[in-house]
């Protein structure tokens, strides 16, 4: 028991008056639940600004079609043009306009960043929390599996994997990251559950007649929605930056149109010696600010967990 | 001129979310040198908080808000720094709850001696290797342990040994002054009275003052000569610990008493104390203990009692020992 | 209701690593607990009880001996079966956070073992957890019903763990240090709520500590442990007043009593 750590008021039995100490678990209601986590994340300086950026990214992704000015695909400009009135950020060497790319690129980031964090952070709560759970064969077994995972590089065996699948898809991509970015979070997830088996309240459970399902989901899972919520926006920075990877080295789809492949095709076109630093610039900078966005909302998830973490 | 003289001490705990709560209200306390005191309280009233504030160790969001420490003349409330860390020599030291919480686990006993003594040299003094293993095994004889355990890690040793290994640490600057907060709550019970026993013979052969913070009752009265009552951040009752068990004076004190008794008695009853311990987040009127309290009068409720002397100690208990101030204000307490 | 035999229960650990073999946590230990008895086990940690509790309530098997109550061999029991033994031997756990998910409320808690082994619909369940708050003397219920751990006090908590552990109307209590983890002022009205529930219901309890007070308020029959062995055994303040064994007198010796200090026995 931490002497530097308040005691709780007690609550006098009987009496009207409440206690002010601010629960930290959730209320009833996933909504209400989600509406506290946001708030207090915002309360953290460093989330606040992740937030930010991801809202702004979402916002752009989402209205692309009232803010870009012209289709991304559409060929009809002059090629290689510096930035002017109808292009801001100039047009690539088949004649497209950059900026309506970057606006729809956004699209793809988000949707991959996203779908490959959430399905990476599925197969490791799935693998961990059964790890986690049940001691012996299982947990060896698993726990092997989650360690060679560990020890491929996961960037070769991406680049691997993408090369070597026939179909050139978002989901290709998607799966591709998932498959090979889960192993982390299995691993922290793996021994968070299993140091909450051994907690009292588990052991309790049990006694209240609680099967393995109620016991897993309802009295293990909850207590780890922030080691949950961490990994997720770790996983999603990874793959973020997975994806721009696999799309600038052409192993992505070349008819879609993301920060990635403009990457690739300003790569294949030199435009840093054409002069077209915008080229570069721009989808760069866009792929370093989401990572770095749910990287500093991870920030304020450790603080949400961690209370010594808050900033004072 | 005493040991260590306190005035006026507060401590107000801050959290950025959630109400303040003063934790420590108003302390003034005495130790002459040589003193052994206890103090006790059950969870919540502060003792720890104290003992923490009197060693200059609290850390934010707890804060030390107004009053005088006096630690040999020299007013330590307000030092910082270089100065601060000086006192620690031949001043005062504190021995925690836990001995696992006070050692680095990855490092070996002796590392653990090296460490105190480097820290603490003064120009010209040297601790080699051979130095910090004599001095070590002459530390860890005092406490009852053998020279071997300066190779060994925390955690091959025994609570108690870890326990004494932290109580040597503590001897090793030659402290004038130890705190020792709840020093064998964490222990078996037949390993705390060993280990008292050597706090005991310690404290008599080596002449340090000491105040020994527990929950405790029955430990704090067997190894201390006078006691110290806290509840709800604030001290209620100051007495020898013998007067205190024949006589306690505060009617916390007496209810608390009654909560403890020989199980080799005949019949025995259990006494406990209905109702919890004031939300210290709220600004508190009166003594805190009233809405607890058999003998509560309506002064209680309205005029917080100072420490009066009453036998030979002092107890803040309008009924059991009016102050003259209140008394000559013409309020006239039930006897 | 069904007396609870134990006979010659030994639990042996294999330690691995640094070639340590064997640890013996429990050392061939047997007693009966009659229905509607009150057994101390007394030690100091170390000393096996705590492993006994488990052995007792299912959660770990004896490498030898035997534990039946009443026909149900108690050692050979699985997942359906150690359900089913759960709906009649409770546990009361020491530490009153740790035994509460913090998430759930206090309602949440109790009703749980009420929907699994009476198989009450949520309302029924419902009026079931308010009967128990105030047999468990936290009362009005409804105050209490939706909090969640934290905000309640340590005392309040543990009145939440024992009702929790009534809520399947269980024949025998296997409470593991109840009140160690309280403050002094609060143990004697948990004690002597155990006490009432055990007169009021006819429950058996089984009471772990390493306090000979509480023993002795609570218990009838009191066994003094060591390193795993019985040492002493028989009525509570006989065991107390007359030691025979020198561990039970170590401890007796131990228990810092204000009383001891002063010299006096009290006559209270």
């Amino acid at each position: 028991m931490s002497v530097l750590s308040p005691v709780p008021p007690p609550q006098v039995p009987g009496s009207e008056v409440e206690v002010r100490v601010v629960p930290t678990g959730p209320m009833p209601g996933p909504l209400r639940f989600l509406v506290r986590a946001l708030l207090t994340l915002w309360s953290n300086r460093k989330a606040r600004i992740g937030l930010l950026i991801l809202s702004l990214d979402i916002l752009v992704a989402v209205f692309a079609p009232l803010i870009a000015p012209h289709s991304p695909t559409a060929t009809t400009f002059a090629p290689y043009q510096n930035p002017s009135a109808t292009n801001w950020f100039g047009t690539t060497g088949n004649g497209q306009d950059v900026f309506s790319q970057m606006v729809y690129g956004a699209r793809i980031s988000l949707l991959v960043g996203i779908t490959a964090g959430a399905a990476a952070t599925l197969v490791a709560v799935t693998i961990g929390l059964i790890a986690g759970y049940r001691p012996g064969v299982i947990d060896e077994v698993l726990s092997f599996a989650t360690n060679l995972a560990l020890v491929i590089p996961g960037l070769p065996l991406m680049f691997i994997l993408a090369a070597y699948l026939q179909s050139r898809s978002v989901w290709t991509i998607v799966l591709v990251v998932a498959f090979t970015s889960w192993a982390t979070g299995a691993r922290v997830i793996r021994s968070q559950a299993s140091t909450l088996r051994t907690r009292e309240f588990v052991t309790s459970a049990v006694f209240s007649g609680e099967g393995l399902f109620r016991v897993v989901f309802h009295e293990i899972l909850p207590n780890m929605t922030s080691l949950v919520a961490a990994s997720f926006f770790g996983a999603a920075t990874a793959a973020v930056m997975a994806e721009a990877s696999l799309e600038f080295l052409g192993l992505g789809d070349p008819n879609t149109v993301s920060w990635g492949t403009i990457l690739y095709y300003a790569q294949q076109q030199n435009s840093l010696l054409t002069g077209q630093w915008v080229l570069v610039f721009a989808p760069g900078l866009a792929i370093a600010l989401l990572a770095v966005s749910f990287t500093l909302i991870n920030f304020g998830v450790d603080a949400l967990s961690n209370p010594r973490l808050r900033e004072k | 001129m005493a040991l260590l003289e306190v005035q006026g001490v507060n401590v107000v705990y801050e959290p950025t979310r959630g109400q303040r709560i003063w934790s420590v209200r108003d302390v003034n306390l005495v130790l002459e040198q040589g003193e052994f005191v206890g103090l006790v309280g059950e969870s919540g009233c502060g003792k720890s908080t104290l003992g923490f504030a009197l060693t200059r160790m609290l850390r934010p969001p707890a804060r030390l808000e107004n009053g005088v420490i006096r630690f040999d003349g020299v007013d330590i409330s307000t030092l910082k720094g270089e100065q601060l860390r000086r006192q620690r020599r031949n001043g005062f030291a504190i021995v925690l709850q836990s001995g696992m919480n006070a050692l680095n686990p990855v490092r070996n006993v002796e590392h653990h001696f090296g460490d105190i003594l480097k820290a603490h040299a003064h120009r010209g003094e040297h601790y080699g290797g051979a130095t910090v293993r004599r001095r070590g095994a002459e530390l860890l004889g005092k406490v009852g342990l053998d020279a071997g355990v300066l190779g060994r890690f925390p955690h091959e040793l025994s609570g108690g040994m870890r326990q004494r290994v932290s109580i040597a640490l503590a001897l090793a600057l030659e402290p004038r002054m130890i705190i020792f907060d709840e020093p064998t709550t964490a222990l078996d019970v037949i390993v705390q009275k060993a280990v008292i026993q050597t706090i005991k013979d310690l404290q008599r052969e080596n002449g340090f003052s000491a105040i020994l913070i527990s929950h405790d009752l029955g430990v704090v009265l067997e190894a201390t000569d006078r006691v110290l009552v806290m509840y709800a951040g604030r001290i209620v009752e100051d007495q020898p610990s013998k007067d205190l068990v024949s006589g306690p004076h505060h009617p916390y004190t007496e209810a608390l008493l009654k909560c403890y008794a020989d199980p080799r008695a005949d019949e025995i009853h259990l006494g406990g104390i209905p109702g919890t311990p004031p939300d210290l987040s709220l600004p508190q009127t009166g003594c805190s203990f009233t809405p607890r309290c058999p003998l509560a009068q309506d002064i209680c409720r309205t005029l917080d009692p100072p420490m009066s002397p009453l036998g030979h100690g002092s107890a803040a208990c309008h009924v059991r020992a009016p102050s003259v101030a209140v008394a000559e204000e013409g309020v006239k307490p039930v006897n | 209701m069904a007396p609870l035999v134990i006979s010659g229960v030994s639990k042996v650990y294999t330690v691995r690593g640094r070639g340590r073999g064997k640890f013996t946590a429990v050392d061939d230990v047997s007693f009966t607990i009659a229905p509607g008895a009150a057994v101390s086990l007394v030690g100091a940690s170390g000393s096996g009880k705590s492993t006994i509790a488990k052995m007792i309530t299912g959660s770990e098997r004896p490498t030898s001996g035997s534990i039946r109550f009443g026909e149900v061999a108690v050692e050979g029991l699985h997942a359906g079966g150690l359900r089913k033994y759960h709906s009649r031997v409770q546990m009361v756990f020491q530490d009153p956070y740790a035994a509460l998910n913090p998430l759930h409320t206090v309602e949440y808690t109790v009703m749980r073992p009420c929907q699994n082994f009476l198989r009450m619909p949520p309302a029924r369940a419902r009026e079931r957890v308010y009967e128990l708050l105030e047999t468990v003397g936290l009362t009005p219920p409804a105050q209490f019903a939706g909090k969640l751990p934290h905000q309640l006090s340590g005392g309040q908590r543990q009145r939440v763990v024992i009702a929790r552990a009534l809520a399947c109307d269980p024949e025998l209590i296997v409470a593991d240090e109840p009140v160690s983890m309280l403050d002094v002022s609060l143990r004697a009205d948990v004690l002597r709520l155990l006490a009432e529930l055990r007169a009021k219901r006819g429950l058996s309890l089984l009471y772990i500590t390493h306090d000979l007070l509480g023993a002795r308020v609570i218990s009838d029959e009191i066994l003094v442990l060591n390193k795993g062995k019985v040492v002493e055994q028989g009525p509570t303040k006989q065991v107390l007043q007359h030691p025979k064994h020198q561990y039970t007198v170590q401890l007796l010796d131990a228990v810092a009593t204000p009383f001891a200090v002063a010299g006096t026995s009290p006559t209270r």
